[in-house]
C-alpha cells in the first residue's frame, strides 16, 4: 500500500530547530513502523536516526510518538495506523538527533528508587520459597522493559521534568510487593518526595502507552495505598 | 577528539554474560571495572530469551547434573568438550540459586520452589523420557535475568560506557591491553586501557535473512579479534531454532512444546513421531529444524505456498497458555494476526545461535591455537565465546546457563589476573590507526554500493546456501558469493557524514564484521565433509568420527582463510549414534 510518513527531524550539527520531513513509500500493510523507518534509512536517506535492536517489542529501544501515541515502532503495524503516519521523538526528554532522546534523566529516576533486591539475611542453600500467590502479586510489574513510553506520555512529567514518573514507580512496585524483599521502607521514602508518587494526577496516559500491558495507573494507586498504610 | 581511560577490568557487552562478569569482577574491591556496550544494557539480546535456564534442581521430578551433562554432550553430537559439560552441569545449579538470591522472580511450583518445565533434548536417565529441567519465569526468563543483573550492577555501582561501539582490540606482545571504542553521541574515539578484557558481545545471526537475532547482533568481536590473528572455533555449527514466526523469524520458545505444543504438517500429522519416536516434538533443535525442512521439501508444508509448518497449542488449557506463554501468544497475535489459543501458528526455522566463537579454555581464557596457548589479559564468555560446551548443536536453555556459568568465571578470573599486574603495560604505537582507517573508508568511500543492498544479498544467499541443509555445491557457491560481496563492500559509502549518533556509519562497519563472520562460516562448512549436529551435509550424510571428531579453527590469512584443528576433550560418554 502507498503511505506517507512524516518524520520530525533534527540534526544539531545542521538544524537550528526541528522540522518535518515527508516520505512517500510503498509498503506491505503487515510491516512494522520500524520496518518502514529502516526502509527510509536503507533506501532513501541514510541519515535518518533512531534506536532499535530486537525488533519485536522486548528490548525497549524504539519507543517513539507515532500518530500522537507513545508506542514501540516494532510493535505497531502499518495496517493498524492507516496510510498517513507521523513519527516524532518521545516528549519531555531532550532530543539529541531525529528520534533519539537523552535517556539519562529517565534512568536517573529509575536508579533513585533503589531498583534492586534488598534482603540482608543470609540466603538459604537453595532458593527462597515464595508461594504462587505471592509471586503473582507483582507479576505485572516484572514485565517492564524501561522503554520510557509511560513516563514520556505523562502530562505531569511534561510540565515538571523532575517528577519521578510512572516507570520508576512501576519498578518500585515490583520490589515493594515482592514478599522476599525488605527494602520497601527506603523506597517509599523516595516516592514520598515532593516530586514523587503524589504528583500523579491519574491521567491514565501511562497505562495506554505501555507496550507491555502493565496496568500502570492501578499499580500507582496500589503503591500510594501502601505508602499511606506504612505511614499509619 | 581522542580520549583515554584506564580500568583494571573492562567488559565488552552488557548482556547476561557481560553483566555477570562485571558483577564478579566488581566483587574484588581492589580492581576497577567498566562495561562498554553499543546499546543500553537493558537492550541486550539476553532479554529476548524466553523458555528457561536448564539446571538439575529436581524441583518437579528427579534429576541429576550427570543427566544434564550427558544430554548436553549428546545434544552437541559428541563435539562438546566433556570436561566443560560436566563442570557446567554442576555449576549452573549454584548459578540459578544465586539468581534467585538476587531477587529474580522465577515462576513457582505449588510448594513455592523454582518452577521447571520440559525442553528439547533434556531427558531423564540418559534419554529415556523428557525431564522438567528448564527453570523459568513465564516466557520471559531472559528478560528477568537481564533485568536482575542490571539491577545488581546499579547496586554494585558498575561504571558503564553506554552506546560506545568497540571497533578494535589492542594486542601487543601477544597480550591484550584494552580496546578502542567509538562514542555514538559525539563521534569521539576512546582508548580504553585495561589489564584484563572480557568479551561478551553475543552472536552474529544477522548474516541470515530469517533470524531471531536483534539488529545489533552482527558478530563484531568474532571479526575484530580475527583481524588481529585470533582464530574462530567451530563457526560452521550454526543453530536454526525450529519455531520462528513465519517470515519474521521472531522466536517462539521451545517451552511452548515443553508445555505440550505439537508440530503439524499440512496433513495435520504430528510428523516428529517419525523422526524422534521417543521424545517426538522435544527432540533437539537441529533435528526438528531438519525434519521441518524435509516436510516442506516433500510437499507437506502448510499454506498457499506450502512453505511453513504449524505449531499447534490449541489443545492446551487457555489459562496455561496465558499464564506461562503470554509473550509468544502476543507475538503471534500482533505480527501474524493469529490467536494461538484458537488457531495453529505458522512457523519456520529461524537463525538463532552460534555454537562456535572465540575459542576459550574452561576458565574463559581466550586461546590462540590448537595447543591451548593463552592470550594473557583476554577472556570471553557467552555466545561470542566457544568453550566447547555446545559442540555441534546447543541444547535449549543452555545459552542462559552458559552466560551465567562462564560470565561468573570470566569476571572472577579477569579480576584475579588484573590484580597480579602492578601497573598498566604501555600501549603500542599507532593504537588508533586501524580504527581511523575503518571509519575513514566508510565515511569517504566511493559510495558506488549501498550497505543495505550488500547486506540484503548476504542474508538471502546465506539462507539459501548455508543454513539447515548444505552441499559442496551450495557452499562453494556461497564462498564465491561472500568473496564477491566483500569486493563490493570496498565501494560502500554513507549519506550521513556527521559526528552525532551516526548510526549509518556503524551499520556500515557492522556489515564489514558480518562479512567476516560469513566467510568463516562458509569456509569451515565447505571444509567439513561430514554431518554433525547443526552442520548437515546432504553429500556427506553420516557423522564421521574417524576423520572429524575434532574442532575447527579458522584463521584469517590475507583475504582468505586458513584452517587448523583442535582435539575434542572426551570423557565418560563414548560417541554413539544419536537417536531420540
Amino acid at each position: 500500500m502507498q503511505i506517507s510518513m512524516k518524520v520530525r527531524r533534527y540534526d544539531p550539527e545542521k538544524d537550528a530547530r526541528p522540522h518535518w520531513q515527508e516520505f512517500n513509500l510503498d509498503v506491505a500493510p503487515t510491516e512494522r513502523v520500524l520496518d518502514v523507518l529502516n526502509q527510509i534509512k536503507w533506501e532513501l536517506d541514510g541519515s535518518l536516526t533512531f534506536r532499535r535492536s530486537c525488533a519485536h517489542g522486548i528490548c525497549g529501544s524504539d519507543a517513539m510518538m507515532i500518530n500522537g501515541m507513545n508506542r514501540l515502532a516494532c510493535k505497531i503495524l502499518v495496517k493498524d495506523l492507516g496510510d498517513k503516519i507521523t513519527v516524532e521523538p518521545l516528549r519531555g526528554l531532550p532530543v539529541l538527533k531525529d528520534l533519539i532522546v537523552d535517556m539519562e534523566p529517565f534512568f536517573d529516576s529509575y536508579r533513585a528508587i533503589l531498583p534492586y533486591f534488598i534482603n540482608d539475611d543470609p540466603p538459604p542453600p537453595r532458593e527462597r520459597l515464595q508461594s504462587v500467590e505471592d509471586r503473582a502479586r507483582f507479576d505485572d510489574t516484572t514485565k517492564c522493559i524501561l522503554c520510557a513510553a509511560c513516563t514520556t506520555s505523562c502530562p505531569v512529567f511534561w510540565t515538571n521534568g523532575r517528577y519521578i514518573g510512572p516507570a520508576a514507580i512501576v519498578n518500585a512496585h515490583r520490589f515493594i510487593f515482592d514478599s522476599r524483599d525488605e527494602g520497601s521502607a527506603a523506597r517509599l521514602r523516595v516516592l514520598n518526595d515532593a516530586n514523587g508518587l503524589w504528583r500523579c494526577r491519574t491521567a491514565y496516559n501511562c497505562t495506554e502507552a505501555c507496550p507491555r500491558g502493565i496496568p500502570i495507573t492501578k499499580v500507582i494507586e496500589e503503591t500510594k495505598r501502601e505508602l499511606i498504610w506504612q505511614r499509619m | 577528539m581522542i580520549r583515554a581511560h584506564k580500568f583494571d577490568v573492562i567488559v565488552v557487552g552488557a548482556g547476561g554474560a557481560g553483566l555477570m562478569a562485571a558483577r564478579y569482577a566488581a566483587h574484588n574491591p581492589n580492581v576497577s571495572v567498566a562495561v562498554i556496550t553499543k546499546l543500553y544494557p537493558t537492550r541486550s539480546h539476553t532479554g529476548a530469551a524466553q523458555g528457561g535456564v536448564g539446571a538439575a534442581l529436581g524441583n518437579v521430578s528427579e534429576d541429576h547434573p550427570e543427566w544434564h551433562a550427558f544430554d548436553t554432550v549428546k545434544g552437541g553430537d559428541y563435539l562438546t568438550d566433556q570436561d566443560v559439560a560436566e563442570a557446567f552441569s554442576h555449576e549452573v545449579i549454584d548459578a540459578v540459586y544465586e539468581l534467585e538470591h538476587m531477587g529474580l522472580p522465577f515462576s513457582r511450583t505449588p510448594e513455592g520452589r523454582i518452577a521447571q518445565r520440559k525442553f528439547g533434548g533434556h531427558t531423564r536417565e540418559h534419554g529415556k523420557a523428557p525431564v522438567e529441567r528448564a527453570c523459568y519465569a513465564a516466557d520471559r526468563t531472559g528478560h528477568m535475568i537481564l533485568q536482575t543483573l542490571f539491577q545488581q550492577s546499579i547496586k554494585d555501582r558498575v561504571h558503564f560506557f553506554n552506546e560506545f561501539h568497540v571497533l578494535d582490540i589492542i594486542l601487543d606482545d601477544g597480550e591484550c591491553r584494552g580496546v578502542v571504542a567509538y562514542e555514538l553521541a559525539t563521534g569521539d574515539l576512546h582508548v580504553i586501557q585495561a589489564k584484563a578484557t572480557v568479551l561478551a558481545t553475543g552472536g552474529n545471526g544477522r548474516m541470515f535473512k530469517v533470524t531471531s537475532n536483534a539488529h545489533a547482533l552482527t558478530g563484531d568481536l568474532t571479526s575484530i579479534v580475527w583481524r588481529r590473528g585470533i582464530p574462530i572455533e567451530d563457526p560452521e555449527f550454526y543453530q536454526f531454532h525450529p519455531t520462528g514466526l513465519y517470515k519474521l523469524g521472531v522466536l517462539l520458545t521451545e517451552g511452548a512444546r515443553g508445555e505440550g505444543g505439537i508440530l503439524r504438517n499440512a496433513d495435520g500429522e504430528r510428523f516428529m513421531e517419525r523422526y524422534a519416536p521417543t521424545i517426538k516434538d522435544l527432540a533437539p533443535r537441529d533435528m526438528v529444524s531438519r525434519a521441518m525442512y524435509l516436510e516442506v521439501r516433500e510437499g507437506r508444508g502448510c499454506g498457499p505456498n506450502k512453505d511453513y509448518i504449524h505449531l499447534d497449542l490449541t489443545h492446551i488449557d487457555a489459562h496455561i497458555i496465558e499464564e506461562r506463554l503470554p509473550d509468544i501468544t502476543e507475538f503471534a497475535r500482533i505480527y501474524l494476526g493469529v490467536d494461538p489459543i484458537k488457531e495453529m501458528v505458522p512457523i519456520q526455522p529461524t537463525a538463532h545461535y552460534m555454537m562456535g566463537g572465540v575459542p576459550t579454555t574452561i576458565d574463559t581464557n581466550v586461546i590462540s591455537d590448537g595447543a591451548n596457548t593463552i592470550i594473557p589479559g583476554l577472556y570471553a564468555a557467552g555466545e561470542v565465546a566457544c568453550a566447547s560446551l555446545h559442540g555441534a548443536n546447543r541444547l535449549g536453555t543452555n545459552s542462559l546457563g552458559d552466560l551465567l556459568v562462564f560470565g561468573r568465571r570470566a569476571g572472577r578470573n579477569a579480576s584475579a589476573y588484573a590484580e597480579t599486574l602492578d601497573r598498566f603495560p604501555d600501549l603500542p604505537a599507532g593504537v588508533l590507526d586501524h580504527t581511523k582507517g575503518l571509519i575513514d573508508s566508510a565515511l569517504n568511500g566511493s559510495h558506488k554500493e549501498r550497505v543495505s543492498a550488500i547486506r540484503a544479498e548476504l542474508q538471502a544467499t546465506m539462507m539459501d546456501n548455508a543454513s539447515v541443509f548444505r552441499t559442496a555445491e551450495t557452499l562453494a557457491t556461497q564462498v564465491e558469493e561472500v568473496e564477491r560481496l566483500r569486493e563490493r563492500y570496498k565501494q560502500i559509502g554513507v549519506d550521513d557524514k556527521g559526528k552525532r549518533y551516526n548510526t549509518e556509519l556503524l551499520e556500515a562497519l557492522e556489515l564489514g564484521f558480518l562479512l567476516d563472520n560469513a566467510q568463516q562460516l562458509v569456509t569451515a562448512a565447505l571444509n567439513r565433509t561430514e554431518s554433525r549436529g547443526a552442520h548437515s551435509r546432504e553429500d556427506f550424510k553420516e557423522r564421521d568420527d574417524a576423520a572429524w571428531l575434532k574442532h575447527t579453527l579458522v584463521y584469517q590469512d590475507g583475504d582468505g582463510v586458513r584452517i587448523d584443528y583442535k582435539p575434542v576433550t572426551l570423557g565418560r560418554y563414548e560417541p554413539k549414534p544419536r537417536v531420540y
